[in-house]
This record gives structure tokens, C-alpha cells and sequence, in this order.
């Protein structure tokens, strides 16, 4: 059922049917929720369902591809994200104080998103090629190759992104072996440094950490986000208010509500019932996730799958718990649910990846 | 170990990998699980809190202000009344750069200096209330223009606000007072008494007068709105309403045609005149001037105005007839008859002999009678008409202070009389104890001597000479002196009813009160002291004339009205009743140095008679003009001038 390598129809022989029954569960659950937080506005909601078909193909080419080629092209597509990252942060666009555009005359682009798929394909490709004789030194390269993007968003500023990516290079480490020595003595080294790193950040990064810890010291300013969410989901109880019945949402109190924070228009009408139903609906692709990684031939393919599903679970993470509170305010959206194209073609492309990882013929190294 | 080359195994690698997959896993689980747990916090422990939050977000309660009620004389003429006007209010907190604003809004609406100062004032007095006028009662054609620019003037607001007038200005000003804007320290005063809820979206409050005693009952109650709102704050829908209920109407027990009157009598002379009904303790007339445009003060009194009512000599703030203490002259001494006829001290037919003056036994001080030389033979009745010192001196000193005190403190002086405004002086009354407690003294038999004409330690407010008179022609019923006659709710039933019961009732031989009734009815016929002023009256016609020192005459110096500035004369003071035999006015009338009571108090107390039982309107009354010094500060209204203000 789940896996077509050689039967059935042409079509729909690389795509893996339970992550393909997941991924439209949770679109038409954000197409339900977007209804309502755009209040019934039904271009808002069109050209969302647009933005899905338009990621529902990438996914479906990318699934249709082997991954010998994917693998090809993890150099090329890192070496030229770095470029564009280079080019944005010498002649980008500033735009909201952060500088994250690159103008092409014809079209902008965002670089950094690109790099959310580029940064673990390359570092799983260069362990990949290293297999073998996988020495300390490796993971110091690869680290590198995670560190040059990183820090070029970070500088951006675009504090989301560089986590997600970190997030995602963090998890190839991880996945190709990297000693829980090497990894205890590097978080300690990092807690230690957290003051630095609080001298380095931007004042508005520092204002999110400290409204994070007490959003009524500001309440009508970054605090407000939180307080607002966080009343949303309360009042929305164990059932919810019910479908376009909000009053958070629809009286205009949530902000960014149908993209960042569209979980709370989610929780706030449909309540702790609908939020467990989520959480297990996102747990069954992360789930089918984790069988594909562990099913995986290849150092290069294991890799990819296990990261790309941690990014995927992280996403989650972090919006969820920004929204609730419990997480500062970082740009994040949540997976498959919030408003915007970008994200859902860089989602859709990594479960493309999964599902051509999945449902090609499988190479067994010899 | 930097160089060591592992040699790896496929299948422990991969045992490792799924182990590492296992591992995460379990973090995963473990955070989801910690994301399910605050869920549950919010959504069922603390749900009641944010649905609380929520429903706060979502419904904001407008309060609804009822209309004030409105102040009628005891003949339905409108006092005090309301009418709508616009206003221009600017919210200071959403307002960076105030001067700018105002300054791009005089573009649009005209703005004068003494607005601006006015608001400048509100600002620094009012800093807990959000909304303040810039300009108040807009054209039509600033309100179209405002309206056309308003997107300029965020924070920028037109208000539809009633307004308080008083159609009848200067006129019983005294008796009206005027409402003013709540201040910070009104706002502590309602929070102290429970009432700053039903103040909410309440601009104003009474300050002074009728406008401030009966504020619980003008003011209303307020109503509640209960709207829907969005985060910008615009109204979506009404959930629900409770309307406002009005204020109460009052009637007065005032005759606003006899206040005309009687204030039009004192021309521009200094002075006050009570009138009382004695059945009743109805109010008919209660002047003070000179009076001021209680308008003025509705929205906060500008500078220049303020320093012309405030720095003027003829203090028009004060309210003579509440405040102010006068010595009651010979208008003391019908007490004083009555005094010596029931306490067996005097029979109407004895008689003394007056030389001219009084000298207590064993003492060469003379008590100087106004007439030097005396009057020859005075019983009560002449003592009276003619104003005899020297009988009133023996007679004191044959009663004592006690017993003076005792028996005229029953007509109401040396206490206030309750009457329903706020700020009445208590008058002095001298008594042994007073004397000791004041001064540390022990009261001298000469103090008792000077007291038994009205001019020893004496005080007394016009107000409190019109409740005695009223007591006295009443036969000794003491009614509660009241200018509110009736409360009435918005369809004009009664709620409350005054008058209607006396405080109590002094018990006193007729035969006493029918000698000195009809000696002061001979006050005002030929040989009496107000002869002049009771010519040709068509009822009987009761009065004693009195005369306030204001500079003392040494002993053997002689009082010359002409010689002294104008502001040392002797004050005037006539009491009086009528008719007689049945009073249906009583009242007191005092003239600020205008010389003797007969002269300048009792023509004004004739031609408040004559109009009121006669229905006769006076000539215009020729106008004296007169100056006058006076020290003490008027506190109420300084204190007012301190809110209102802007």
C-alpha cells in the first residue's frame, strides 16, 4: 500500500501513500482554519490552495526523482545558496530592518530558504562521501558548512530561518554519529557563552527573550503576540468556541493570525480536542517519517530522512510553543497550516525527498 | 584520537542510527507531550481566566450619562437646565506633540489663547481622566470642517455633550451655586464615598450651592452599555443596555419673582435679605450681592474673568447671606423684650427711666444710649419703637448672660440653622463658657451690658436673623430653613417634601408675644424708627431696625456718618414680618455700610413686602453707588477657582 516501487500506475508510483494521506489532512485543516482567521475571505483561501497545488507538484517531481541525482546536485545547489547569501548581505533589499531579499530585476527571492533543504543535503552528502574513513575532522568541515549560512542569516537578521537550518545541520551530526562526548562538552561550552551571545544579539531579539520570560512587562507592544494567543487558546477550553465563532480571532485581537499564529485561531474554535487531534496528526507523518529513516540504504538517504523530519517536528515545535507561550517569538511558521507559499514548497519539497527516498529501488551498498 | 582512522562496521552503524532515531523519537514524544500539558493548563485549568480576558477584550462598557436634573423655582421657573452642544476633545495619551496638534487644529476650528490656557489647566488638574474639551459648543460649520479633516487628528474626537445654563445668570446665584468639571480631588471624594462607579463618563459635578448639596439627587444614575468591540475599538453590536435614569428635578421653595424683586431693590449696594415663610420654612427669598454669572464656571472659569469676580472688593463670590457675620444690632433686642417678658424680669407696663446712658452700680462707665440725653420715660413697647439703648442695657443687666443665652439660643442664633446648602457660619452667641474657652476669660458683668443691644460679642448671619424672625412671628414654631421644596423624579412626582413638620415649638405666653408683635408693628407707623419706610403699607407691617458698628466710637467720642470713609458706615439691618397677625413673610434685610437700618435696610424689606402680599412691582430702585474693604478670603470659592479653573 504504502510503497509502489514497480506495480501500479505511473503516477503515483513514488509517492508514498500515509505521508500523501497525512500531508492533505493537515491542508485542508489549514485551508478549514485559514477560512476563518481571513474572516471567510475567499481569495486569501484560494490562493492558499494554489500555493499547496503548486508544492503538492514540486513534491511530486522531487518524489520522482532518485536520489543518486538529489545527490548531485547537494554541491551545486549549497555552493550557489552561499553565493545568493553572500550577494544578499553585500546588495540585499532591507525591508521590515532586515535585510533577508535579493532583487533579480524580474522576481525577489529569499536565499535563506533555499538553504533549509541545501544545508542538509550537502552535509549529508559530504559524510555520505566520507563514510568510510569518517574522521573528528569531518564533522569540523561539516560543521563549517553549517556555520557560513547560519551566521549570514543570523546577520540578516533572521532569527527563525538560522535556527531551523542550525536545527537541520545539528540533526545531520547527530545521525552520522557524532560522539555524545563531543556533543555534552560543546552544549556546555555553549551555555557557558550564552552571556556573549546575549551581547551579540540585536535589541529586538533580546526585547522578544525578555518579553518571553514576562510578556506583561509589554503588553501592548512585543508582549501583546502572546498575551493575545495565549488568551485565545485559554478561552477556546476543552471543545473550543467552534468554527468562525473566535471571538479572539474574529474581533481582530490576534495578530498575524493567519500566518505565524494561526495555531491559536486553530485552538482558540476548535479547543484541547482539536489540539490533540493536531498533535496526533503530525506525529503520524513524523512517525512515517522516522520508518522511512530507519528503512533508509544509505549513509546519504538515513541522513536526510532522519534531518528532514526533525526540521519537520522543530517547525512544529517552535510555533507551537511560541504561540502558547512557552517559546520566544521567532518567525516560524507552523508546518502545512499557516498562510504562504514559500514554506509550503520548501515543506512539500523535503517530504518529496522522503517519499523518493522511500519508494525507489533501494541500493545496498556493497 | 585526531588521527585515528576507525575501521566501521555497516550493521553497528546502523544499530547506532536506529538507536540515535530511537532516541529522538523519544524526545519528540516527550516534547509533544510538554506542548499537551500547557494545553491543558491554558485550556482547562486557567480557562476561566482567559475566558475572562476574552470576554473583557471582546466587551467594553460604556457608561450611558443620565441627564441632570433640572432646578425650578417654587413657580416652575427654570433655574438650572440643560442643552446639547458639541465639543472638541483630544485624549493627551495618544497625543505625541500636544502644541503641534493644537496649533494644525486651529486650522480647522478656531482655537482663541484663552482656550489653550484653559486646557492647559484641565491637563495638569485632571490627570486621570482621558478625555479633555479643547473647545467647547461648536458651530455647525467647525463641527462639518472638524469632521472633513478628522483622519489628521488621530486621538481628536467630537463629543455631543449636554451642557448646564442658567437662563437667569446673576440672579439667585447664591442660591443655585454651579456645577463644575470633577477634578482629581472630587474623584477622591466620590472614591471615598462609594460613588465613583455611577461618576463613570460623568464630566461634572456640583460645587457650590443647590447645584452641590442635592448632587446625589441631580445627578442620576448611570446607565450601562454593554458593546462588542473589536481591537480597534469600534462598536460591532449592543449586547445589552440598562437605560440611565435621570436626575431628580427640585423644586424649590424659592420665588424666583420675589428674588427678582428683592435683588433688583438693593441696586448696586452690598447686602443680603432672607425671606422666610414662618408656617413653612420655605425659602421665598434668599439674596446676597453682589451676585456673579454662575455660567462662568460650567467649564472651568478663564483667568481674566476669575480675577475680576475674585480680586474685586465687593467679593460677589461671598455669600453674604450663608457667611456672612454681622453684630445684629438693635434687631437683637425683640429677643431681648421677649427675654425679659417671660423670663418675669420685665412687665410690658413697667418702666424706666433713661438718661442717656446706663452705668453698672459702683462703675463711672457709660453705656451710651444713641440719643444723647435719653428718652425720658421708656416702657417695653416705646423701648422698642424708638430703639431705646438704655432700657436693653438694665435689662441685660438684670437677666445676666446665662439667661440671654439660654433664652434667645431658642431662636436659632449662635447655631446653624441647617438650611440645605453647604457653608453656613454658625454666628457667635456669647455665653460664660465661650468666653472662657475663646478668650480665657471670665465673663465681666460690663460684657453682658453691650451684648443686650446686639453689639457686644454678637454674630449672626442674615440667614439666622430671618429664621428668628420667623420663629418669633410664628409664635415660637421653628420650622427647618429650606430652599428645596420638593424632590421630584423625571415625571415631576414628589419623592421627598420639606416643611411639612416643625423642629419644634417654644413654648411662650401669648399675651408676651402680642406686646412685642404690636410694638414692632408701631416700628414701622409714625414715631417709630422705620416710619418712613412703613408709609402708607396696606397690612400690618412688624419690623425692628438695627444698625452694626463697624469702627467703634470711643467713650466720648460721637459717631458721624459723614466724616468716615464709606467702608467704615455702619452696616443696616431691618427685620420684619407681615401681615402681622398672620406672618406670611418673614425676613431679614442687611445693608452693608449703608448707614441706619431705617434709612437704607427697612425701604428695601417694604418693597419685598409690598410685592409679595400685594403684588406690587417697585420703581426702579435709584442705585447707590458704594465701595467696600474686606479681608477674609472666601474659601469655597477659592477652592473652586482651584478645580473649575480651565
Amino acid at each position: 500500500m504504502a510503497r509502489l516501487p514497480h506495480a501500479g500506475h505511473y503516477f503515483t508510483r513514488y509517492i508514498d501513500g500515509l505521508l500523501l494521506c497525512g500531508i492533505l489532512l493537515l491542508m485542508a485543516t489549514g485551508l478549514i482554519t485559514l477560512f476563518s482567521a481571513t474572516d471567510a475571505n475567499s481569495a486569501r483561501v484560494t490562493s492558499q490552495a494554489i500555493n499547496m497545488l503548486v508544492a503538492l507538484s514540486v513534491m511530486w517531481l522531487v518524489a520522482n526523482i532518485p536520489l543518486e541525482h538529489i545527490m548531485r546536485i547537494a554541491l551545486p545547489l549549497y555552493a550557489a545558496g552561499l553565493f545568493l547569501l553572500l550577494c544578499v548581505a553585500l546588495f540585499g533589499e532591507v525591508n521590515n530592518g532586515a535585510r533577508r531579499w535579493l532583487n533579480l530585476g524580474v522576481t525577489r527571492i529569499q536565499p535563506s530558504e533555499l538553504m533549509k533543504i541545501a544545508v542538509p543535503l550537502m552535509m549529508a552528502w559530504y559524510f555520505d562521501k566520507h563514510e568510510t574513513t569518517l574522521r573528528l575532522r569531518d564533522y569540523g568541515v561539516a560543521t563549517l558548512l553549517l556555520l557560513a549560512p547560519v551566521l549570514l542569516i543570523l546577520r540578516q537578521p533572521d532569527l527563525g530561518t538560522a535556527l531551523l537550518i542550525a536545527s537541520s545541520g545539528f540533526y545531520v551530526l547527530f545521525f552520522s554519529g557524532l560522539s555524545w562526548r563531543i556533543m555534552a562538552t560543546v552544549a556546555i561550552a555553549g551555555g557557558a557563552s550564552l552571556p556573549l551571545l546575549w551581547s551579540m544579539m540585536h535589541d529586538y531579539q533580546r526585547k522578544r527573550v525578555m518579553t518571553l520570560l514576562d510578556p506583561t512587562q509589554d503588553a501592548l507592544g512585543a508582549g501583546y503576540h502572546t498575551i493575545q494567543s495565549t488568551i485565545a487558546i485559554g478561552s477556546g477550553g476543552v471543545l473550543g468556541k467552534g468554527w468562525q465563532q473566535g471571538t479572539q480571532t474574529h474581533l481582530a485581537f490576534l495578530p498575524e493570525r493567519s500566518t505565524d499564529f494561526i495555531f491559536a485561531v486553530f485552538s482558540e474554535e476548535f479547543g484541547l480536542l482539536g489540539n490533540l487531534l493536531l498533535l496526533l496528526l503530525y506525529l503520524a507523518l513524523i512517525a512515517r517519517g522516522m520508518v522511512i529513516a530507519a528503512n533508509a540504504s544509505t549513509q546519504f538517504t538515513r541522513l536526510i530522512a532522519a534531518s528532514i523530519t526533525l526540521t519537520f517536528f522543530t517547525y512544529i515545535f517552535v510555533n507551537i510553543g511560541m504561540v502558547i507561550g512557552i517559546l520566544p517569538v521567532v518567525g516560524v511558521p507552523l508546518p502545512l497550516i499557516s498562510y504562504g507559499g514559500t514554506s509550503m514548497v520548501t515543506m512539500l519539497l523535503g517530504f518529496g525527498i522522503l517519499m523518493s527516498i522511500q519508494t525507489h529501488p533501494k541500493l545496498v551498498k556493497t | 584520537m585526531n588521527h585515528r582512522i576507525e575501521l566501521r562496521s555497516y550493521s553497528r552503524e546502523l544499530h547506532n542510527f536506529r538507536l540515535r532515531l530511537a532516541i529522538s523519537a523519544g524526545f519528540m514524544l516527550l516534547l509533544f507531550l510538554l506542548l499537551f500539558v500547557r494545553f491543558f493548563y491554558l485550556q482547562v485549568s486557567q480557562r476561566e481566566h482567559y475566558h475572562t480576558l476574552a470576554e473583557a477584550n471582546r466587551i467594553s462598557i460604556a457608561p450611558i450619562v443620565p441627564n441632570r436634573g433640572l432646578i425650578f423655582d417654587r413657580n416652575g421657573v427654570v433655574l438650572a437646565h440643560n442643552y446639547s452642544a458639541y465639543t472638541l476633545e483630544i485624549v493627551p495619551s495618544r497625543i505625541g506633540n500636544l502644541e503641534r496638534l493644537i496649533n494644525e487644529l486651529t486650522t480647522v476650528v478656531e482655537i482663541s489663547a484663552r482656550d489653550r490656557k484653559r486646557f492647559k489647566k484641565l491637563m495638569e488638574e485632571n490627570r486621570r481622566i482621558e478625555s479633555l474639551p479643547i473647545r467647547t459648543r461648536l458651530s455647525d460649520v467647525e463641527v462639518a470642517r472638524f469632521a472633513a479633516n478628522r483622519y489628521r487628528f488621530p486621538g481628536v474626537e467630537i463629543k455631543a455633550r449636554p451642557f448646564r445654563q442658567y437662563p437667569k445668570g446673576e440672579f439667585a446665584s447664591h442660591v443655585v451655586g454651579y456645577i463644575g468639571r470633577i477634578n482629581d480631588k472630587d474623584l477622591e471624594r466620590l472614591e471615598a464615598d462609594s460613588e465613583l462607579a455611577n461618576y463613570r463618563g460623568s464630566q461634572h459635578m456640583g460645587k457650590i450651592g443647590i447645584e452641590q448639596s442635592y448632587e446625589r439627587e441631580l445627578h442620576g444614575i448611570t446607565g450601562i452599555e454593554e458593546m462588542e468591540t473589536d481591537a480597534a475599538g469600534r462598536a460591532i453590536r449592543v449586547i445589552s443596555r440598562t437605560p440611565p435614569i435621570a436626575g431628580r428635578n427640585l423644586k424649590l421653595s424659592l420665588d424666583f419673582k420675589l428674588q427678582e424683586v428683592a435683588e433688583k431693590a438693593f441696586g448696586d449696594r452690598r447686602g443680603a435679605l432672607v425671606a422666610i415663610e414662618p408656617a413653612t420654612g420655605d425659602v421665598l427669598a434668599f439674596v446676597s450681592r453682589p451676585g456673579f454669572d454662575p455660567n462662568l464656571f460650567v467649564d472651568g472659569i478663564d483667568t481674566e474673568n476669575w480675577e475680576l469676580l475674585n480680586n474685586s472688593i465687593d467679593r460677589p463670590l461671598n455669600n453674604r447671606a450663608l457667611r456672612g457675620l454681622y453684630p445684629p444690632g438693635s434687631t437683637f433686642k425683640p429677643f431681648m423684650a421677649l427675654a425679659g417678658l417671660e423670663l418675669k424680669k420685665r412687665w410690658p407696663e413697667s418702666e424706666i427711666s433713661d438718661p442717656g446712658y446706663f452705668s453698672l452700680p459702683g462703675s463711672t462707665h457709660r453705656f451710651r444710649d444713641w440719643k444723647a440725653g435719653g428718652h425720658g420715660l421708656v416702657d417695653l413697647h416705646k423701648s422698642l419703637v424708638i430703639s431705646c439703648d438704655t432700657y436693653y442695657y438694665s435689662l441685660a443687666h438684670d437677666l445676666g448672660i446665662d439667661n440671654i443665652y439660654n433664652f434667645t439660643s431658642q431662636f436659632g442664633l449662635g447655631k446653624k440653622t441647617g438650611i440645605d446648602i453647604e457653608g453656613e457660619a454658625a454666628g457667635l452667641l456669647p455665653s460664660q463658657a465661650w468666653k472662657m474657652q475663646r478668650h480665657k476669660q471670665n465673663w465681666f458683668a460690663g460684657d453682658t451690658i453691650s451684648v443686650g443691644i446686639g453689639q457686644g460679642y454678637n454674630l449672626t448671619t442674615p440667614l439666622q436673623l430671618a429664621f428668628a424672625t420667623a420663629v418669633l412671628a410664628g409664635n415660637g414654631a421653628a420650622f427647618r430653613p429650606h430652599l428645596v421644596k420638593q424632590v421630584l423624579d423625571s415625571n415631576n412626582r414628589i419623592v421627598r417634601e420639606f416643611g411639612t413638620s416643625p423642629l419644634y415649638r417654644l413654648k411662650l405666653d401669648p399675651a408676651n408675644l402680642k406686646a412685642v408683635h404690636n410694638a414692632l408693628v408701631d416700628v414701622t407707623r409714625p414715631g417709630g424708627t422705620a416710619a418712613v419706610a412703613g408709609a402708607g403699607a396696606a397690612y400690618t407691617f412688624a419690623g425692628k431696625t438695627g444698625t452694626a458698628q463697624v469702627v467703634g466710637v470711643k467713650q466720648g467720642e460721637k459717631y458721624e456718618e459723614s466724616k468716615l470713609d464709606e467702608r467704615h458706615r455702619d452696616h443696616a439691618l431691618f427685620i420684619s414680618y407681615a401681615p402681622a397677625e398672620n406672618p406670611k413673610i418673614a425676613l431679614s434685610v442687611l445693608v452693608e455700610n449703608g448707614g441706619h437700618g431705617g434709612a437704607a435696610a427697612a425701604p428695601i424689606a417694604r418693597v419685598v413686602m409690598d410685592y409679595y402680599l400685594l403684588g406690587k412691582l417697585p420703581k426702579e430702585a435709584a442705585a447707590q453707588p458704594v465701595d467696600q474693604v474686606d479681608e477674609e478670603e472666601d474659601e469655597e470659592h477659592q477652592q473652586n477657582r482651584e478645580d473649575g479653573h480651565g
